[in-house]
């Protein structure tokens, strides 16, 4: 089977012709570095996406936390994670880097604080 | 009686703001009712904002009437209320010999309406006074009393100064229904399920007055829009001409022209075009096209690269009656009508409002002039804008010393302040539209894109009024519509 | 009240924090950064999602902690900074320069300074630039401002969204929107390519299904009070659209993502030249303008699509001014970058020659199999080749000495 995808682990975008056959990589083309058919075989097989978002904080000077999963997680879980991140709220202060929910939706990464906020 | 009054206004643009004010000089209880969010939101908002000479009108109308007496009123206006007016002066340009014949029938025109200090002047002037209008000129019929104004402002400053002599202004009454109680008096419904009475109503509703005046029987002339797209030219173009250039005009309107606002950005437009629908303010690829075409047969270096924003207007043009205004009595006594106002209704405004003001007072209501009338409306803010803009910038130091909310820079293009935000919030604009057209923020080059969330935190600290229900323009026009369930303005 | 600094920065975004840490290294003391926001960051700061960083710090970061990342490098140091403050005129003199900042704290400073950075980053260009006919309804508005509403305040502009323009903000737009809970309908983009990174399109439209029109426009807005929908159109070769083709989406919400344009207001007021391409300051190898000591860099140079250039650019510029306000150093020898017709631009538009250089540059059009060459007169001095280039994608040539004799460089693909 053939597809075509855009790697997405660099801004480069680099345009891949992709072979497989439903249960391993065959080939892969267009790939300006290493990590293209790195990529490749997770987008064909398991799909990951990094989730980035804001979630209510608290006693801030401003009303949002913007947060990020510290890895990226499976594209079919993506949907349950954006769910699980509308429904929580900190307190300030927050830091970045913080974890704010660990192996959230059981994805196996952690959503993390982006930005320092302090109590005001 | 809490809604009782003796004059009701129904309509705020030039028009019922003009008549508001002029009543204010006197011991009446008057009141207006807006159907809009803010005053001056219909036609008025999108006029061209041109105070002509008058050598338009033709002599026998009531145009021809009020267009020189309420031109002459604009010096003592613009003292009392300090709105920008400036007398720039028109040229109305010829470009061949049966357009310098053209030029020679308003000459005649103007002389008739006692137009004063008119000129026919030759190629070279024309050249010399305005070296950007194209050198195929051959002559031009030269007007020095035609201005520039802001009409928004202009409308607003009147209000603002009729409330404060007494005027009660209701917005978002849109009338519904008009009848007449037992003991004369009319009483008006609103939609909102207000109910007002007076002796007098004034018919000021522009684009609506035919409807208005059907509620108390009165069919005899017919409102149809005619539309007009204009287009704002950057302000660094704004040096390309100093007066009001006017073409040889059509059947329908004065022409496409190039006019110079005060704020500093050109103004190019408008079409003419008769439509049907009195929503329909939506601006054209045809109507670019046409109005650059014409424009640029004056001005060549007028380009459409230059636009930063369009609008429309809507000249609420009487049909079947000449197209002239629908001033005076009607067959309905106590109901007055100041209808059919399109161009040179701005220009005429003070005339009109006088004469409605002789008018009530002739049929009958007892007008004493209010010995504590305050002529005078002071804008503090604006004046702090002016001095930023002219680098006085030990004066402004001082005054920011004094008030912090001079130092919170709003609008970065037009050097707006917190301060002046809030002095227009504080005079009852309460939607961005209202208050860009009070302060200019959000007029320039960015349209907003800075400005917004910053006159958005200070409305809704001034006024308690929720993020998301902070609008453009009045219900329905929600900027920011759907609070995240997570977020929230603190 | 008056203030007395070696370096004043206007901005406080990625630029202007690279900028003063540059200044700082190269044993400037006495640097103040202007921010007219009630924080450092810039832009960074509502741009949530992640792609910056992979070059400068090796790790794929989100705008905030980028940002955050620059900010930490301030302290200890002798770096002032002012926020909520703004440079209204920056006035020219003999041996310095005053810039006149209105400070929400201090109401009106004159400081004095030996050098001024221009950090001011860009704007967006709007509907009213692009006249789009139709009405003036709430629900258009920039992206922009769209991104800040959603990821600032938390509030959502509209629930059915189409969005005009392919470029970056755009894209991440899409998505963004799309997690909150609304339904973008399409993304419609003038040019027969996208505006934005490949990987964009990838992760926020292919990602979910959001239909792309590549050469179409949009050609009505309609609603008074709130926008109910648009008209979009297929173009001709002329870039006119096809009426018979054209179709209705119903939408509550119109975000335009139509380009960036450097804000030079400040610049031009005083007196700096700009290039009519990229809208920004023309500067030497320096980074200075046309004005000794005003430097520039950043966004408000050039709209950049990595902010790691943006923090490169900055260090250089930084480490210039450093050496001007030590050494009084100006370019002495200068020779002209020309571009060739496939080059929209390249920058800086001056070289010195017998000194190393870099030159940003972007194409006009998407190209396939090509050379980007760098000729100074006669010879070769740089030749990279590539399979597909984009405009969306800025080019950096780092040249490592530019001949001594060269009279003029040329940049052009083939």
């Amino acid at each position: 089977m053939k597809k075509s995808i855009i790697c997405i682990s660099c801004p480069l975008g680099c345009n891949l012709s992709v072979e497989h056959d439903d249960k391993v990589i065959i080939s892969v083309s267009g790939n300006a570095c290493k990590r293209g058919p790195v990529y490749a075989q997770k987008e064909v097989f398991s799909p990951e996406r990094v989730v980035t978002s804001t979630i209510k904080i608290e006693g801030a000077k401003i009303p949002l936390l913007p947060v990020r999963t510290d890895k990226s997680v499976s594209k079919d879980k993506m949907f349950e994670v954006m769910k699980e991140i509308f429904k929580l709220k900190v307190k300030a202060p927050a830091k970045r880097g913080d974890i704010i929910c660990q192996d959230i939706c059981k994805s196996g990464a952690n959503l993390i604080a982006t930005r320092t906020l302090d109590k005001i | 009686m809490k809604n009782d009054f003796q004059v009701i206004v129904i309509g705020c643009g030039v028009v019922g703001a003009s008549i508001a004010r002029e009543l204010s000089r006197f011991d009446v209880k008057v009141a207006i009712l807006e159907k809009e969010a803010d005053v001056s939101f219909g036609t008025s908002k999108a006029n061209s904002g041109i105070i002509h000479a008058g050598f338009h009108s033709t002599k026998g109308t009531l145009m021809a009437r009020f267009v020189v007496p309420g031109n002459r009123k604009f010096d003592r206006l613009c003292d009392e209320l300090e709105f920008p007016f400036e007398r720039r002066g028109e040229l109305m340009v010829a470009f061949d010999d049966n357009e310098l014949r053209i030029l020679q029938t308003y000459y005649k025109m103007g002389l008739d309406n006692k137009v004063p200090y008119m000129d026919l002047i030759g190629k070279e002037r024309v050249l010399e006074m305005e070296p950007n209008v194209n050198p195929e000129v051959e002559g031009a019929l030269y007007a020095p009393t035609a201005g520039i104004i802001c009409p928004y402002e202009y409308c607003f400053s009147l209000t603002s100064n009729a409330q404060e002599n007494g005027v009660e202004l209701f917005l978002n009454k849109k009338v519904t229904w008009i009848g007449k109680q037992g003991n004369g008096k009319f009483e008006i419904e609103t939609e909102d399920g207000s109910r007002f009475t007076s002796d007098y109503i004034v018919n000021a509703a522009g684009l609506y007055s035919d409807e208005i005046a059907k509620y108390v029987g009165i069919t005899n002339f017919r409102i149809v829009p005619r539309k007009g797209e204009e287009y704002l030219l950057d302000r660094r173009v704004g040096k390309l001409i100093h007066r009001v250039i006017f073409p040889c005009p059509t059947s329908t309107s004065k022409g496409m022209l190039v006019i110079p606002t005060v704020d500093g950005p050109v103004m190019v437009g408008p079409t003419a075009r008769d439509i049907e629908d009195k929503d329909d303010w939506a601006t054209t690829r045809d109507g670019l096209k046409e109005v650059f075409t014409h424009a640029q047969r004056m001005v060549p270096s007028v380009k459409t690269s230059d636009i930063i924003t369009s609008f429309v207007g809507l000249r609420p043009a009487a049909v079947g009656n000449n197209g002239d205004f629908i001033i005076g009595t009607t067959t309905v006594p106590g109901f007055i009508n100041a209808a059919g106002i399109q161009s040179p209704g701005l220009t005429a405004s003070p005339a009109i409002a006088e004469h409605i003001r002789e008018v009530i007072n002739k049929e009958g209501l007892r007008m004493e002039l209010k010995p504590h009338f305050n002529p005078k409306r002071r804008r503090v803010a604006s004046k702090v804008r002016h001095m930023l803009e002219n680098r006085q910038y030990s004066q402004y130091g001082e005054i920011v010393k004094k008030d912090k909310t001079y130092s919170k820079l709003v609008c970065r293009c037009e050097n707006v302040t917190e301060a002046e935000i809030v002095e227009a919030i504080r005079d009852g604009h309460t939607t961005l539209d209202g208050i860009k057209f009070a302060t200019r923020a959000g007029t320039g080059r960015c349209q907003a894109g800075f400005c917004t969330t910053r006159v958005m935190e200070i409305l809704h600290k001034e006024t308690g009024i929720p993020f998301e229900q902070i609008t453009k323009k009045g219900k329905g026009s929600e900027i920011a519509p759907y609070p995240i369930k997570k977020g929230g303005v603190e | 009240m008056t203030k007395n600094v070696d370096a004043l920065i206007i901005g406080g975004g990625p630029a202007g924090l690279a900028a003063a840490i540059s200044l700082k290294k190269n044993g400037i003391d006495n640097i103040l950064i202007v921010e007219r926001e009630d924080c450092l960051g810039g832009i960074l700061l509502q741009c949530i999602h992640n792609g910056f960083g992979l070059h400068r710090f090796k790790e794929e970061l989100t705008g905030p902690e980028y940002a955050e990342k620059y900010i930490e490098m301030l302290e200890g140091t002798t770096i002032e900074t002012m926020t909520n403050t703004c440079a209204i005129e920056i006035v020219n003199e003999e041996n310095s320069k005053t810039v006149y900042l209105m400070s929400e704290k201090s109401g009106l400073i004159e400081a004095k300074t030996k050098v001024v950075i221009l950090a001011m980053g860009c704007r967006e260009r709007n509907r009213g630039n692009i006249a789009i006919p139709g009405t003036r309804p709430a629900g258009v508005m920039t992206a922009g401002l769209a991104q800040k509403l959603v990821n600032r305040y938390g509030y959502m502009p509209g629930k059915e969204v189409v969005i005009l323009g392919s470029g970056d903000i755009g894209l991440i737009m899409a998505r963004r929107m799309t997690w909150e809970g609304a339904k973008v309908k399409a993304v419609v983009e003038l040019q027969p390519y996208p505006g934005g990174l490949n990987r964009n399109i990838a992760q926020c439209l292919n990602d979910y299904n959001i239909p792309l029109y590549l050469s179409h426009t949009i050609t009505a807005i309609r609603g008074n009070s709130r926008i109910t929908e648009v008209d979009i159109a297929p173009i001709n070769e002329y870039k006119e659209p096809k009426k018979e083709d054209t179709f209705t989406l119903k939408c509550d919400s119109l975000l335009l993502s139509v380009g960036l344009l450097p804000e030079n207001e400040l610049s031009q007021l005083a007196g700096v030249n700009l290039d009519r391409v990229t809208g920004g300051p023309l500067i030497d190898t320096n980074y200075m303008t046309n004005i000794s000591g005003v430097f520039a860099c950043g966004n408000v140079l050039h709209v950049h699509d990595l902010v790691d250039w943006v923090s490169e650019e900055s260090e250089a510029a930084g480490k210039a001014a450093a050496d001007y306000i030590r050494n009084q150093t100006i370019q002495k020898n200068k020779i002209a970058v020309r571009v060739g017709n496939l080059v929209r631009y390249a920058l800086p538009t001056v070289l010195e020659p017998g000194k190393p250089g870099i030159l940003s540059l972007r194409v006009i059009a998407p190209a396939e199999n090509t050379t980007l060459y760098v000729k100074a007169d006669d010879e070769i001095i740089y030749k990279k080749g590539h399979k597909k280039i984009f405009p969306s994608e800025m080019q950096r040539i780092e040249i490592k000495e530019v001949p001594q004799k060269a009279k003029m460089i040329h940049v052009y693909l083939e």
